[in-house]
């Protein structure tokens, strides 16, 4: 078991191992979301307070979460590749940022069209919960800048991996957020004492899509990590081999 | 049909939030690809010209 | 006679000899001091300028101006915390010495900070006497601003030392610290406005300083491993 993480490590072997499970991932997601999407939509009943614009939660939910599990993943994999030097897992790390970017992104801007019927504004600057989550764009944006601005690939790694680390307190603060502060937004559904405070028929299609979101995030990450693999690794042989095909010097 | 449509008068919010999460799922979901196969032209590039050079 | 120094400085020589450097350095060029001073007085004073001179309309947005004078004022001062050590070499000395580099770090933070963060609290009456704040506000005000200009020096030695060196640092080094310094922008600029409605504001300023102390703790760590890498 061990030994397999461990091949994992290698850019050769994890290529071709993404390349495999990419499918699988892929399939589980849409199955997921087909089901939440349309449950969420069409099956599950209105809400009593807020109508049908409740059925918001099942696109704004996922993107949050995965917003602050992208966030988590980036932070843990620099951390991993800083500390025990593995290249993969900075690949990883680098791999992972543009897709939390776009999940806090959709997570705001879900949460902002939600938040117009039911607070009453598109925005509110009090509001712990949005600010934090807003920050944590920011972050991603940063993180994304400064790897921009390094050209030697391995000290954009390190230097963003000491970024990425640095502003991972920002992701407990979010979640946090709404017991810590008087927020408008409402305090934890799911994970709380007691068990979820939904009705089944509302909380399936939810849990369906967070599943959902989850492998597709995982889907497209294993395969930008594919694409960055090409791109640090392009100096081996085990490369030149998969896209020149063997035999021969041209 | 035309309450689906309307969500109980949400519909623009519903369907607004729905809308612009499909793009941006799209967008990332044809993003990867596309990004892969162009990665995998420029490789094969530099792997030549740095074979042409030595 | 003999010489009965130690061998090997000590940690306490090497970060007092960083903060003395700092303080001298900026001893003889004032201006870098006092333009970030300057820089925090005008930009204030932009405000009142722009949208006119109505006393309780100061009063209430004098918080929020002077805070967010300030964190520009100490990103203009962060962006030169390590480019002219990068420049002329001592950055390079400082990663050699027998002290760890994390004290040093803490020694350039502090030393920056004392130079730039005290400097802008001790003035910070005067602006926001100018803003018609009542006096409460202006004690509340200044603390908020001691931790608060020392939290940015901290966290901003983590930046500049991610950007030093780099093509263009400059715009990247508050695009990378703005995130780490909004907390404290907003508790330091909500809790001084809520001393001009005289309510509570003990919470804000523990938080302040629990962040501080936080970012005093942490951020030479962080700041240290960013030397190393941007020098390699």
């Amino acid at each position: 078991m061990w030994k397999f993480f461990h091949k994992l490590a290698s850019p050769p072997h994890f290529y071709q191992f993404a390349g495999k499970i990419v499918p699988w991932f892929a399939v589980i997601a849409i199955a997921c979301i087909g089901y939440g999407g349309f449950a969420g939509l069409f099956v599950a009943p209105a809400d009593y307070q807020q109508g049908d614009a409740f059925r918001i939660i099942y696109v704004h939910v996922p993107a949050s979460y995965l917003s602050m599990m992208a966030y988590s993943i980036m932070a843990i994999s620099a951390g991993i590749g800083l500390i025990w030097r593995i290249k993969l897992s900075h690949a990883v790390a680098a791999a992972a940022a543009p897709l939390g970017a776009w999940f806090t992104f959709l997570a705001l801007a879900t949460g902002s069209i939600w938040g117009k019927p039911m607070w009453g504004t598109w925005w509110e600057w009090g509001d712990p919960r949005l600010t934090s989550e807003l920050l944590l764009l920011f972050l991603y944006i940063g993180y994304m800048a400064l790897r921009a601005s390094i050209d030697d690939i391995a000290k954009a790694d390190k230097a963003s991996a000491v970024l990425a680390l640095v502003g991972v307190v920002n992701v407990p603060i979010i979640h946090f957020s709404v017991e810590w502060w008087s927020s408008l937004h409402q305090g934890p559904t799911l994970v709380r004492e007691g068990g979820p405070a939904m009705a089944p028929d509302m909380l399936y299609p939810l849990l369906a899509m967070i599943l959902g979101f989850t492998f597709l995030f995982g889907a497209l990450l294993l395969g930008r990590v594919r694409t960055e693999v090409l791109y640090r690794e392009y100096r081996a042989r085990w490369v030149r081999e998969l896209l020149l095909g063997d035999g021969g010097t041209t | 049909m035309m309450e689906v449509l309307a969500m109980g008068g949400y519909g623009n919010f519903v369907w607004g939030a729905y809308g612009l999460t499909i793009i941006v799922l799209a967008v990332c979901i044809v993003g990867g690809p596309v990004r892969h196969t162009k990665a995998i032209n420029d490789v094969r590039h530099r792997i030549r010209a740095m074979e042409a050079k030595s | 006679m003999t010489d009965t120094r130690p061998l090997v400085p000590s940690l306490w020589s090497g970060f007092v000899g960083i903060v003395r450097r700092d303080i001298l350095l900026a001893w003889k060029r004032p201006g870098d001091v006092l333009n970030p001073l300057f820089f925090f007085a005008m930009v204030s004073t932009l405000f009142p300028l722009a949208l006119g001179p109505s006393s309780e309309q100061l009063g209430s947005i004098g918080p929020g101006v002077i805070w967010v004078a300030a964190l520009l004022a100490a990103l203009l001062s962060l962006n030169s915390l390590f480019v002219s050590d990068f420049e002329d070499g001592s950055l390079d000395q400082l990663l050699l010495s027998p002290q760890p580099l994390t004290v040093l770090a803490l020694g350039k933070a502090i030393g920056h900070w004392m130079v730039s963060g005290l400097p802008l609290v001790v003035i910070s009456p005067l602006v926001a006497i100018s803003f018609h704040m009542p006096d409460q506000s202006i004690k509340v005000m200044a603390v908020t601003l001691f931790f608060g200009t020392l939290s940015l020096s901290l966290l901003g030695s983590i930046g500049a030392a991610l950007t030093v060196g780099l093509h263009r640092g400059t715009a990247l080094l508050s695009l990378l610290i703005l995130p780490l310094a909004m907390p404290v922008l907003i508790f330091g600029a909500r809790t001084v406005s809520l001393s001009t409605s005289d309510d509570a504001v003990s919470a804000g300023v523990y938080f302040l300083a629990a962040y501080c102390m936080l970012a005093l703790t942490l951020a030479p760590f962080a700041t240290a491993a960013a030397l190393r890498i941007s020098n390699e």
